[in-house]
């Protein structure tokens, strides 16, 4: 960044360009000029600032003021006030209370490695990447380390696989670089689907050229001149800005042929999805981008041996690739002081629902739900109390009130059978119906399953056909034991994790909210339940 | 829909001649066509393109949610029905949907310009509940917010 007085930071997202936020560049622009401060006063356009439902957001720093639902005439009162005379604009602030106002405080709770930049830099300029120690970690790993010092000291840093399944990396790695065949590919799956996930998103937006390292890293690592960064197609702006991004790095030789003027070349892709939540599988994904129908494979072989074209491929998601130029910059040790000892390292969430302040945000692995909810989620609207969370998105588990402690890291998780999944935290207040909710989640299913196998082409439509039943108060005492008996199949029988995990959000909300469901057999639908039946055109009883 | 349409050979000829250039080669032709669909004729332009069997991207193109081979209208509304946007009222985003376009999910407006469908998380989450016409994503959505945006989009942007 250019040495100024003042940063004025604009988020420019898809809400916020919705919000008119050229006509606000402009304004504050012309204010600037007008006033003679464009020497000391830069504007920066970053991704989203990670505030959410406010419109247009602006940061005044180092100062630490938001300001929210910003029109073009509060951008020059703004200018006028504030950057002028240096007194902040008290009707455009953020409320005091939300902790968006205080960063220092709240975003100090945070831990910030993945999403540092995220909203810091202008993700459009490489150069502002490389102001923040960017292209540092590959221009070392290329000139000074051999791969398999690389691969090493991802593995000491122990860092898992952050696209659900926490698999370490450097193992994975390593398989790569030591299969026979010569040809190999770097795969980096953004094909963000989970609901309730936008991670994936936000560093694609915000900061590209971390995600483009970390992928390069990865290439040289294993031994890989090809990288191809898989983004769903519904991902306009995630496509367009990783595109410039890559455009920009080759132009200063960083990607392409010659990497920091050595005989490493690295080239990077995009290919854009078509609207298919089972291509995140990594093998469906393989299929997809060799230009098929995204039906799974049937596994082993693995990519690590047989992936893109049969060729040795690396699948990594989008933020565990942006968690490797730090490991190599900043070391496995420092990597080690974050986290748990057997899941070091941060990890994003996007905490949804009936929260005060729902948006996206990055602890240490291992804190609690209670954290993420009352601390940095803002707790629950005023007067509302806690019903459930689904955490993991539609593949996760519907926890109660009473597991508020449960610690978020892969293997916590795992002992309470749910998966951490996607990093989505869905928090419902009383006012939520688990039933209805439920609902919502399997259709979900029915809808992405890929029809290849029976279990969960034909399990996905019978538990529609059950759960309609319950929202409309057509069900009776068997149709919990039928749904449990066929998530039981699907969990046995499915092809992919897709029909597998369907088992694990029916199972939890039948478990933890018995007596809901028993209200559904007992009685008339919820006013939820009805809306739903309304929307859909189901017959009720 | 006046506006001027690159060629169908213009198109294919961006596009490498193997079959990892499929998906965004359906995609192109997709948007070229004023029903936002893809043609037969598409089709096997796309097979001869990447050398694979028409049955082939007939699978492709009939697999993935964001293709159609019917005819949709000039505007795709894709309003997002998973369990967060659930949660924030999107069936009363729905609700006015229908009414303000007079069409079920799935149907296109009498006048061409509008097709309804539903879709899995856009990943907007925060501004709950979303949609997208075409490709600008917009949330916080809210009947007045929809009937604007409609309007929008009838005046041509």
């Amino acid at each position: 960044m250019r040495l100024a007085r003042t940063h004025v930071l604009v988020g420019v997202d898809d809400e916020a360009r919705l919000a008119g936020v050229d006509a606000v560049l402009a304004s504050l622009h012309g204010a600037l000029a007008e006033l003679g401060l464009q020497g000391e006063v830069q504007v920066v356009e970053t991704g989203s600032l990670g505030i959410s439902g406010h419109g247009i957001v602006i940061a005044v720093q180092p100062d630490g003021v938001y300001y929210a639902g910003v029109t073009p005439a509060d951008a020059r009162q703004i200018a006028e006030e504030h950057l002028l005379k240096g007194r902040p604009v008290a009707r455009l602030r953020l409320p005091t209370t939300a902790p968006v106002a205080r960063p220092a405080e709240v975003l100090g709770r945070q831990r910030r490695v993945v999403l540092a930049n995220c909203g810091a830099i202008d993700p459009e300029r490489i150069e502002e990447y490389i102001a923040m120690g960017g292209y540092e970690a590959l221009g070392r790993a290329v000139t000074e380390m051999k791969p398999e010092e690389v691969i090493e000291a991802v593995k000491k840093a122990g860092l898992r696989g952050r696209g659900g399944a926490g698999f370490p990396t450097g193992i994975k790695w390593s398989a790569v670089r030591t299969a026979s065949d010569p040809e190999r590919y770097v795969v980096c799956n953004a094909d963000e689907g989970e609901p309730g996930t936008f991670k994936d998103r936000l560093i694609l937006e915000g900061d590209p050229h971390k995600l483009l390292e970390g992928m390069a890293i990865a290439g040289y690592a294993v031994g890989a001149h090809i990288g191809i960064i898989y983004i769903r197609g519904e991902y306009a702006l995630s496509i367009a800005r990783i595109e410039r991004a890559i455009a920009a790095a080759e132009a200063l030789g960083i990607l392409g042929e010659r990497v920091f003027e050595t005989d490493f070349s690295f080239r990077v892709e995009v290919r854009p999805g078509a609207g298919a939540y089972v291509c995140g599988e990594e093998t469906a994904l393989l299929e997809s981008l060799e230009g098929k129908r995204g039906w799974p494979r049937i596994r082993p072989p693995y990519p690590v041996t047989h992936g893109l074209w049969g060729k040795p491929t690396v699948v990594n998601n989008v933020e565990t690739l942006a968690n490797v130029p730090d490991i190599l910059r900043r070391g496995p040790a420092w990597y080690r002081t974050l986290g748990t000892p057997t899941c070091p390292g941060t990890k994003v969430y996007t905490v949804l629902g009936h929260v005060r302040y729902p948006g996206l945000v990055e602890v240490e692995m291992g804190t609690t739900l209670r954290t993420l909810i009352y601390e940095l989620g803002g707790g629950l609207l005023p007067g509302r109390s806690l019903k459930g969370v689904l955490v993991g998105g539609a593949a996760g588990a519907f926890l109660s009130s009473r597991e508020l402690d449960v610690r978020l890291d892969f293997d916590s998780l795992a002992e309470r059978a749910a998966a951490l999944g996607s990093g989505a935290v869905l928090v419902m207040d009383e006012s939520a119906c688990i039933v209805d909710t439920l609902g919502s989640v399997l259709r979900f299913f029915r809808h992405e399953s890929c029809g290849q196998c029976t279990p969960c082409r034909s399990g996905t439509e019978v538990l529609v056909r059950l759960i309609s039943t319950l929202q409309t108060g057509r069900a009776d005492e068997a149709t919990l034991a039928q749904m449990i008996q066929i998530v039981g199949a699907m969990r046995a029988a499915s092809l992919c994790p897709l029909g597998q995990s369907v088992a694990l959000p029916v199972r939890t909300a039948l478990s933890e909210f018995e007596d809901e469901f028993a209200a559904h057999i007992a009685g008339l639908p919820c006013p939820s339940c009805a809306a739903t039946a309304r929307a859909l055109g189901w017959a009720s009883r | 829909m006046n506006k001027e349409r690159p060629t169908k050979d213009a198109i294919v000829a961006r596009h490498p001649r193997s079959p990892e250039a499929l998906l965004s080669l359906l995609h192109d032709l997709q948007t070229a066509n004023a029903g936002n669909h893809l043609t037969a004729d598409d089709l096997a332009l796309a097979a001869a393109h990447v050398g694979v069997p028409l049955s082939a991207v007939r699978d492709a193109a009939t697999f993935y949610s964001m293709f159609s081979l019917a005819p949709r209208g000039q505007h795709i509304i894709r309003l997002c029905a998973s369990p967060n946007c659930h949660l924030a009222g999107a069936w009363s985003v729905l609700d006015e949907l229908r009414r303000l376009l007079g069409v079920e999910v799935g149907e296109t407006t009498a006048d061409g310009l509008f097709t309804l469908e539903l879709t899995s998380c856009l990943g907007a989450c925060g501004v709950a509940p979303v949609m997208m016409i075409d490709d600008e994503v917009m949330g916080n959505l809210t009947p007045e917010r929809v009937r604007g945006a409609l309007a929008r989009y009838r005046r041509g942007r």
